[in-house]
């Protein structure tokens, strides 16, 4: 009772890594408040998930597995997740801010009218005064977000509803095994206890996976590319560039939504939270949901011709001119350099 | 076969272009300074509500939308489209809504609009991107819901069934769900076809009963009052709490889990930061340093 729940998304038998990472936050977060964590899977054929799991430090591993909880549809891992927690109160439940964990998460907050917070960049406990009616709350999830188009960062609290939830996206916490040999509990549920046959109503009819096409989380050096590149033309010398510091090429939601890069490599709040070694934003102006994902890169060079472009608030070296001008130096600087 | 389609759609501050002047110099947004648009996934909800009425005659579109009397003007931007109708769900109670009251409250008004087959909107608004409200409501009624919708395929009448191409996290899923149902659209899907001259022309002073009173408030006449007696589609529909038989208490602010600590401004630890120029020698020393220090190379 009373514990903090993380939902762990499954990709056929493997938990996926954001899961893993808020498993991570988890721990940390049960050891603050003295509780327990304890973790749901929901899937098909899950034998020995226990050892993906526990290893984070997971006091009890709450299996469900049955044929048609995957692929994941809605329905079946709502019924599944309420149901539990109706059962087992949980004072915290942490989702990826993934597809399912943002399609999942407003059903289940919806059902038991609890508080969703989506895409936290940060997790705390605090205590929480609620001066109009003269109450303070202690040991309160804060869950921390950028919101109104980034422009401002709120912290968000469900003083009075439980479960608190949260969604995070994937790369924001840090994965950290605990102890390999870490002992849990596992249940192994009667998924009919908890879900209704009519509860299987969608049906995947067609499905296609891929592998990343990109690095971008695992890349030690990023290039990255915002609005102020210019055009697609313009992003082939970020590729010149990244090629040869054997790099990958990123992109701020504005370049992304401009067409001058894919979707895939948008990073920031709504894209992939990176950390590399080194971070070269080109012609990015710095919108705090681009910040959120890169600001705990090492070293960050902004290339601008803008000198007020807040990114260069954070950048390390700020270079003062035009991506056609810069890079092409750059590169041929490095060559002569290099070897 | 005829669909009766509800799009959900928001009036939402434009904050993809936010000017200098949209932060008040205390840290708080200045809503005023930033224009109201068409939430845009919205719009894509919309096309794909608008293909489905191509491809079924009668079937019909109605927007649904919450906010002040201005946002009447999601309706007309609808209608000016090809949407039959709309219904905004206007009241102070509804003010201060989380995700979970905002669904609460449009649960509630799609219940009154009674006859549906399906509930399309945007993945997400760009004022909250929180995608919670679509799932919530679907929740809230009971139904199923498809998310992420890049196209709605097929719909099989006699089945009751249809048939969606959906994004997830590293491809593409087709799935087939029951009517009726909930959808969600990205932005990723077709774009919403322009506004229709002659619609334009048909709509262009159907109005709010808001906004026809702040026309009015200083004494001043409607313009073209008679339009509006002989013309009904031009009274465009609000509803109150009461109207939509609402719970007050899960309504606006007192409906909502979720409360707001604190609000932050953005303000960047600056680091210490060495500026330089782009020109050769610049450059030329940056790397070196750069390599010497074993960050590239």
């Amino acid at each position: 009772m009373n514990n903090i729940f993380v939902y762990c998304e499954i990709e056929g038998t493997t938990v996926a890594d954001v899961s893993l990472e808020l498993l991570s936050k988890g721990r940390k977060l049960a050891n603050q408040l003295g509780c327990q964590l304890e973790a749901v899977v929901a899937g098909t054929n899950l034998k020995d998930i226990e050892k993906q799991v526990l290893p984070y430090g997971v006091d009890k591993l709450h299996i469900f597995d049955a044929p048609g909880l995957f692929p994941y549809t809605s329905m079946p891992h709502t019924s599944v997740l309420v149901n539990l927690f109706r059962e087992e109160k949980p004072q915290i439940c942490l989702m990826g801010a993934t597809v399912i964990g943002r399609d999942l998460g407003p059903r289940v907050s919806s059902a038991l009218t609890s508080g969703l917070t989506a895409d936290c960049t940060a997790l705390e406990i605090g205590a929480h005064e609620d001066k109009k009616a003269g109450k303070t709350y202690e040991n309160l999830l804060y869950q921390i977000r950028p919101a109104f188009g980034g422009n401002i960062v709120a912290t968000i609290v469900n003083p009075e509803h439980r479960p608190q939830m949260a969604t995070v996206r994937e790369g924001v916490m840090k994965k950290e095994i605990l102890d390999p040999n870490y002992k849990g509990e596992i249940i192994n549920h009667d998924v009919n206890k908890y879900v209704n046959d009519t509860d299987y109503i969608v049906r995947v009819i067609e499905r296609h996976v891929e592998k990343a096409k990109n690095n971008l989380k695992g890349s030690p050096i990023i290039v990255s590319g915002g609005y102020g590149v210019g055009s697609k033309e313009n992003f082939g010398l970020l590729y010149e560039l990244a090629k040869e510091l054997h790099a990958e090429v990123g992109a701020s939601r504005a370049a992304v939504d401009a067409g001058f890069c894919e979707h895939d490599r948008q990073i920031g709040q709504t894209g992939v939270t990176v950390r590399p070694k080194l971070y070269i934003a080109c012609g990015i102006s710095g919108q705090i949901q681009h910040i959120a994902g890169m600001k705990e890169s090492g070293i960050i060079i902004s290339i601008n011709s803008d000198e007020n472009a807040p990114i260069n608030n954070i950048a390390d070296y700020v270079i003062i001119g035009t991506i056609e001008e810069v890079i092409p130096k750059m590169i041929k600087y490095y060559k002569q350099n290099s070897k | 076969m005829s669909l009766k389609i509800v799009v959900l759609a928001k009036q939402v501050p434009d904050t993809r272009n936010v000017g200098k002047d949209a932060m008040t110099p205390e840290g708080t947004v200045n809503r005023a300074a930033l224009p109201a648009i068409f939430n845009p996934e919205d719009l894509n909800a919309l096309e794909q509500a608008l293909r489905l009425k191509d491809q079924f005659p009668g079937s019909t579109v109605q927007i649904l939308t919450m906010g002040p009397g201005r946002a009447a003007a999601i309706i007309r931007e609808g209608l000016f489209r090809g949407a039959d109708g709309g219904y905004l769900l206007t009241d102070r109670a509804f003010a201060g809504a989380d995700t979970l009251a905002t669904s609460y409250a449009l649960a509630t008004a799609i219940r009154k609009i009674g006859d549906f087959d399906i509930i399309i909107g945007g993945r997400q608004a760009i004022d909250g991107d929180t995608a919670q409200v679509g799932p919530q409501v679907a929740e809230k009624l009971g139904l199923t819901q498809i998310t992420y919708a890049e196209e709605i395929l097929k719909v099989d009448e006699a089945k009751k069934h249809i048939t969606v191409k959906r994004h997830i996290d590293g491809g593409v899923e087709t799935v087939e769900g029951p009517l009726p149902i909930v959808i969600t659209v990205n932005g990723s899907a077709t774009p919403c076809r322009p506004r229709n001259a002659k619609l334009v022309m048909k709509y262009k002073r159907a109005l709010g009963a808001q906004e026809k009173a702040a026309i009015t408030q200083n004494g001043k006449t409607l313009p073209y009052a008679e339009l509006y007696e002989k013309k009904p589609y031009l009274n465009l529909m609000e509803w109150s709490v009461s109207d939509v038989n609402g719970d007050l208490v899960q309504c606006g602010l007192s409906g909502s889990p979720t409360k707001v600590k604190a609000i932050q401004n953005i303000v960047f630890q600056t680091k210490e930061s060495k500026t330089i120029t782009g020109n050769d020698k610049d450059v030329e020393n940056l790397i070196i340093e750069l390599l010497a220090n074993h960050t590239i190379g």
